[in-house]
């Protein structure tokens, strides 16, 4: 069933359009990938649907619930939980802190909290900490720990995978597919494609603000010449979905 | 008499004066923290707390203590409410844009001083303290009315304190001041939150301004020497860090105190102007900021 229908939604950044026509369908359970180089409009695509950058024009439909044109601070209480590139925390507030503001937003109780931290279970340790004491690892584990405090039906994430260790990766790159199996609609933005190809179930290459293609995960694995057309790099052997 | 009772007395002096400065600074530094925004009429909000208080000594029947009570509460809550309003009519409408809310709040200044002056007039006004009762020492008596005026000043920082660290509506003042628009991120209401601090920051303001008319007496022009110190004390102790703030009042209440009584006022005033160069020049973060936090 579908969970996020984005159609035909534009942006500007001042004179400058950013976004041009955006439409994507989203179901639950579904991981869809966004591909580009930088500058494509990926992390605007995000920002557009989160309503910080107001689009110009569009429809947004979450569950059925027409979000179009409400006030930035009502998508998220909607249902749509958000994972900002470089994880935006709140550094100077603790780590519960940072949890409880998730759990504020949709007032979901102790139920969420527990959901996240048993995917993520480092961050017991960790309540009290400041969080921008913690690793980068850590950062985007509490970053996706309190989008997942919104209990949303879908979560969009923008790189997370930048910056981190490969073990920290594959902890991330689990949780996605956990996520994934538990019948949340995952929008990744992605400009590492190894991290994509194993949980991605389609792929939408963005430039210059809009969608070129949408394609099947088997077809991109198939036709590696795609990801050099559209994001200019090679692709690297995928890895199973289990790493 | 010896320096030590002189030392005293201005030390005393210096302590009432860095308590009403406390909170004073204490409005402005919460609402460029959160909200980013120089609120050059801040002073106003202190004036109209004093000018408040008068009114209820003035109208309201019986002893001092009667109208000074209501006065603690009216001001606050009426000043509180036209700040409210004041963010809504006019900072939202600009988007908080730094430098239009500098040039609104300079209009909002002159709208607020011209409207005291139409409504109370020109005249200073005296108002009685809430009790009369003096502590002897040795050397001298003092005022035990501005001994309570500290310890408002103690308590109510402290319940800024508790609000800011320990409950729910503080945390969304947090997080909004940390980032804003992880806050929208998040569900929060940056609107709501900026206009209820707007509001909490007026009303230090003007809880200062009641606690301070017994001592000094209601006039629609007061508010310009608190705004510039509060200025001079939130520069000092870092924009935006509370901490900081209540340090920077101490001192220069203090230094104030001291100065005023072994020098002159002027002297005084020379010297935090000279303290704010020297922190600008040498400092920009403030004193009592570690760098890249802010409490």
């Amino acid at each position: 069933m579908t969970k996020l229908q984005v159609e035909g939604l534009s942006a500007f950044y001042g004179q400058s359009q950013a976004l041009r026509g955006l439409t994507l369908e989203l179901s639950g359970g579904e991981v869809l990938c966004l591909l580009g180089r930088n500058g494509a409009g990926k992390t605007t695509a995000l920002k557009a649907i989160m309503g910080t950058v107001p689009p110009s024009s569009g429809r947004l439909v979450l569950d059925g619930r027409e979000l179009t044109g409400l006030p930035p601070q009502e998508i998220p209480r909607a249902g749509i939980g958000y994972v900002p590139q470089g994880r935006r925390l709140f550094t100077e507030l603790t780590v519960w802190e940072n949890l409880e503001i998730g759990l504020m937003t949709r007032k979901t109780g102790r139920e969420a909290l527990e959901h996240a931290l048993e995917l993520f279970p480092v961050l017991r340790e960790r309540m009290q900490q400041r969080s921008g004491t913690l690793s980068g690892g850590e950062q985007t584990m509490l970053a996706m720990a309190r989008a997942m405090c919104l209990n949303p039906s879908v979560i969009m994430l923008d790189e997370p995978t930048e910056g981190l260790m490969p073990s920290a990766i594959a902890g991330i790159r689990e949780a996605v597919i956990r996520l994934r199996s538990e019948g949340v609609a995952i929008l990744l933005v992605e400009q590492r494609v190894d991290a994509v190809l194993p949980v991605a179930d389609r792929v939408a290459f963005m430039d210059h603000g809009e969608i070129k293609a949408e394609l099947p995960i088997a077809e991109v694995r198939a036709n590696p010449d795609l990801l050099h057309h559209y994001v200019g790099i090679a692709a690297r052997p995928a890895r199973p979905a289990t790493c | 008499m010896d320096l030590a009772p002189y030392l005293l007395l201005a030390g005393l002096e210096g302590l009432v004066q860095a308590s009403v400065l406390m909170l004073t600074a204490l409005g402005l530094s919460l609402v460029f923290g959160v909200m980013r925004v120089v609120n050059v009429a801040h002073g106003e909000f202190y004036m109209l707390g004093a000018l408040i208080a008068w009114a209820c000594g003035a109208y309201i029947p019986g002893p001092p203590v009667l109208g000074f009570v209501a006065g603690l509460l009216v001001a606050p809550l009426a000043v509180g409410a036209l700040a409210w309003a004041a963010d809504r009519a006019v900072l939202q409408k600009i988007g908080y844009n730094p430098e239009g809310t500098i040039v609104s709040t300079i209009g909002m200044l002159y709208i607020l001083q011209q409207g005291a002056l139409l409504t109370f007039g020109p005249d200073a006004r005296a108002v009685d303290a809430p009790f009369y009762y003096t502590i002897r020492t040795p050397w001298f008596g003092y005022s035990s009315y501005k001994l309570f005026t500290v310890a408002v000043a103690i308590l109510l920082v402290a319940g800024l304190w508790l609000l800011m660290r320990k409950s729910k509506v503080g945390l969304l003042m947090r997080a909004t001041q940390f980032d804003r628009e992880t806050a929208l991120n998040f569900g929060i209401p940056v609107g709501k939150v900026y206009s209820a601090v707007f509001a909490i920051g007026a009303m230090m303001a003007a809880v200062a301004g009641v606690l301070v008319v017994p001592n000094q007496q209601a006039h629609y022009l007061m508010g310009t020497d608190p705004l510039l110190l509060s200025f001079v004390v939130v520069i000092v102790g870092g924009l935006g860090s509370i901490p900081g703030t209540i340090a920077a009042a101490v001192l220069i209440g203090l230094s104030d105190g001291l100065l005023s009584v072994f020098f002159s006022p002027t002297l005084a005033k020379i010297v935090s102007t000279l303290l704010v160069a020297l922190v600008l020049i040498f400092r920009p973060e403030g004193l009592f900021t570690v760098k890249g936090r802010r409490a």
